[in-house]
């Protein structure tokens, strides 16, 4: 009756071995290959740096400025530039301005990141079944993975720095944008992708003339989804040296500093808003123009 | 008849994971019902022969689920064919490689859809250019060309409109607009004009058969509608149930329907409308009456006929010869529905 009430596991002796095995492997192969990652990644770290560098260095009523332009440009919506203008001088007024400059950079490139490499994959999942049956089960593993396991990976092959926090937030935030470019274009009219074979177009033509005009509404969701979960990475991110918002919150946590704390993930939250709205109204904008609301 | 643009030859189309496997046994004579329970195949098309005249309207007619969607699909190849031959000026389309297909459809043969194939992020300009760009004409160039078709279906002033801002009329005339601005030869239009509400129907006729009087393309019209079909057809296939069942000169089709099926069609229609002078008249001349023009219908004839004195009235042609006569007998048994021709057993309704 043993095999009925306990289970036949493997023994303690094999799984021991089987891991350490696995760990033997991966040390072996970060041995190998972390030197030339850590080179591959190194032109990302110069202009992650150089990026956090300049935001850092220029005087704060051009930052703001700058923001509050870029706010107008992307909304047209003077709540939204006020509400922009006031949110980063309440920032700075409470001492958090270098830490929100350096979560700004950071985020901004790893957004970067995840567009140019998570559109194109996108557009490949959308284009072949196949690709999409393969991908969409990673893209589920990279979303509920506990950021902390892959943490692990990433810092015995990269170590703890920027790159690899670059990494993590990547990790977890270019789900969104993949999975958004793929459905935009897989809901795409048929009847507009059959006029556009009728008239003789090819595969290029439709894609940028067609599929991906018609699928932008849905991409820029994407967009602003990625920005969201990257936001949400920069604590987790703050913890194998990311500088930024993350690392106060992080030490209010051990040290029971709840005012700390709270300022700091309230500015996360302003930055949260700031960008959601922006982009939002940017993405309407773009879906108004082709609707055509007005009927005259 | 003039010589044929586009012949269709035993042409065959089956839906289902392996067509190939299934087609010997609907060549041999499966029926569409057989086939669907005992192979799960949906028999498309079967054994499609027609040939289209150029420089005229050929209508393809049929109620939904005839495959007369499928049929002009197969022309310019947005639908494989399972089986048979397409050809277009002595050219197998069927049988073009991935880039001779997309010259043919760029430069041969342009279409018109149903639900009008807009693209909404376009404006009504860019529209219309849209076969133009795609040939690789600069967009500005492309524009400027296609600037004349845009004002000939009477849009001119809407070009910086968006498609949404339209209405279902407009729309479809910035959809033949875009299928004019390419000088295909060959025009297809799938059921163009069936979307619209009656009135603009009519009216987008209208625009055709003007367009079609100075242009002299070839035409292949779909339409689920007979009256459309005699409006504008010069000739009409009958569709039904993938297979063509009568085809021929629109009045021989009323006057002689080949089976149930076609008389439950043509007994709808306004017979006094449709049926031309041409079609009931006996050789010969009558004495007295009025002169008609051949083309003339059974509706106008009728009253200039019963006010004659003889009952009865000469045919003339284009020319004002006279071709033969009309008699109000004549009308009258013209205006009476048929019977069937054949000996068909089969009942349809």
């Amino acid at each position: 009756m043993d095999f009925f009430t306990k289970f036949p596991a493997m023994g303690r002796q094999g799984l021991r071995d089987l891991k350490k095995s696995i760990d033997a492997g991966f040390r072996d192969f970060s041995r190998e290959f972390g030197e030339s990652l850590e080179n591959f990644f190194e032109p990302l770290l110069w202009f992650l740096v150089r990026l956090e560098k300049l935001l850092i260095a220029t005087p704060w009523p051009i930052i703001i400025l700058v923001l509050a332009l870029l706010a107008w440009v992307g909304s047209r919506s003077v709540k939204i530039v006020i509400g922009t203008i006031l949110s980063f001088l309440a920032i700075g007024y409470f001492g958090m301005w270098k830490d929100t400059m350096s979560t700004l950079a950071i985020i901004s490139v790893s957004t970067i990141v995840c567009i140019t490499a998570g559109i194109p994959l996108g557009i490949l999942m959308a284009r072949s079944d196949r690709a999409q049956s393969v991908v969409t089960p990673i893209l589920d593993i990279m979303q509920t993975i506990p950021a902390f396991v892959y943490l692990i990976p990433v810092v015995m092959l990269l170590g703890i720095g920027k790159v690899p926090g670059l990494l993590a937030v990547c990790i977890y935030a270019i789900p969104p944008i993949v999975r958004l470019t793929n459905l935009g274009i897989r809901l795409v009219q048929k009847e507009a992708l059959e006029a556009a074979d009728a008239f003789g177009a090819n595969y290029k033509q439709k894609l940028f003339g067609v599929q991906i005009p018609l699928a932008l509404p849905n991409i820029f969701a994407g967009v602003n989804q990625t920005i969201m979960m990257a936001l949400s990475m920069v604590v987790i991110a703050s913890m194998i040296g990311v500088a930024g918002l993350g690392v106060p919150v992080l030490r209010s946590i051990s040290n029971q500093y709840l005012a700390l704390g709270l300022m700091n993930g309230l500015a996360i939250v302003a930055l949260a808003i700031i960008f959601d709205r922006v982009s939002q109204q940017y993405g309407e904008r773009l879906q108004k123009h082709r609707q055509g609301i007005k009927h005259d | 008849m003039t010589e044929a643009k586009i012949r269709i030859q035993n042409l065959y189309k089956i839906f289902g994971p392996k067509p190939q496997s299934v087609i010997s046994k609907v060549q041999e004579g499966m029926s569409k019902q057989e086939l669907l329970e005992e192979h799960g195949h949906v028999l498309g098309l079967k054994d499609i022969n027609i040939d289209i005249p150029a420089r005229g309207v050929s209508v393809i007619m049929g109620l939904s689920g005839s495959g007369k969607s499928t049929l002009i699909r197969h022309i310019n190849r947005l639908i494989e064919p399972t089986s048979g031959k397409m050809i277009v000026d002595d050219q197998d389309v069927l049988a073009m490689s991935k880039d001779e297909l997309i010259e043919f459809r760029r430069y041969k043969a342009s279409m018109v859809f149903q639900k009008f194939g807009l693209h909404v992020h376009r404006t009504v300009a860019e529209n219309a250019a849209y076969g133009l760009i795609i040939q690789g004409t600069p967009v500005q160039e492309a524009k400027q060309l296609s600037q004349k078709w845009i004002e000939r279906v009477g849009l001119g002033g809407f070009e910086g409109h968006y498609p949404s801002q339209l209405s279902g009329g407009m729309q479809q005339r910035v959809g033949l607009a875009r299928a004019l601005s390419t000088d295909a030869e060959i025009l297809l239009m799938d059921e163009a004009f069936s979307a619209l509400d009656p009135l603009i129907r009519t009216d987008m006729q209208d625009v055709l058969l003007g367009l079609q009087e100075e242009l002299h393309k070839t035409i292949v019209f779909i339409t689920h509608d007979l009256d459309e079909a005699l409006r504008i057809g010069d000739s009409i296939a009958i569709l039904r149930d993938g297979a063509v069942i009568q085809q021929g000169d629109p009045q021989d089709i009323i006057m002689h329907p080949s089976d149930d099926y076609i008389v439950d069609f043509v007994q709808d229609i306004n017979r006094g409308r449709v049926i031309r002078l041409k079609t009931l008249m006996a050789p010969g001349e009558s004495t007295s009456g009025p002169n008609l023009p051949h083309t003339m219908n059974l509706e106008l004839a009728l009253p200039l006929i019963s006010e004659a004195e003889s009952k009865s009235g000469n045919v003339v042609d284009d020319d004002g010869q006279i071709i033969g006569s009309i008699s109000l007998e004549q009308i009258i048994s013209g205006l009476t529905r048929p019977d069937v021709d054949t000996g068909s057993e089969t009942r349809y309704q």
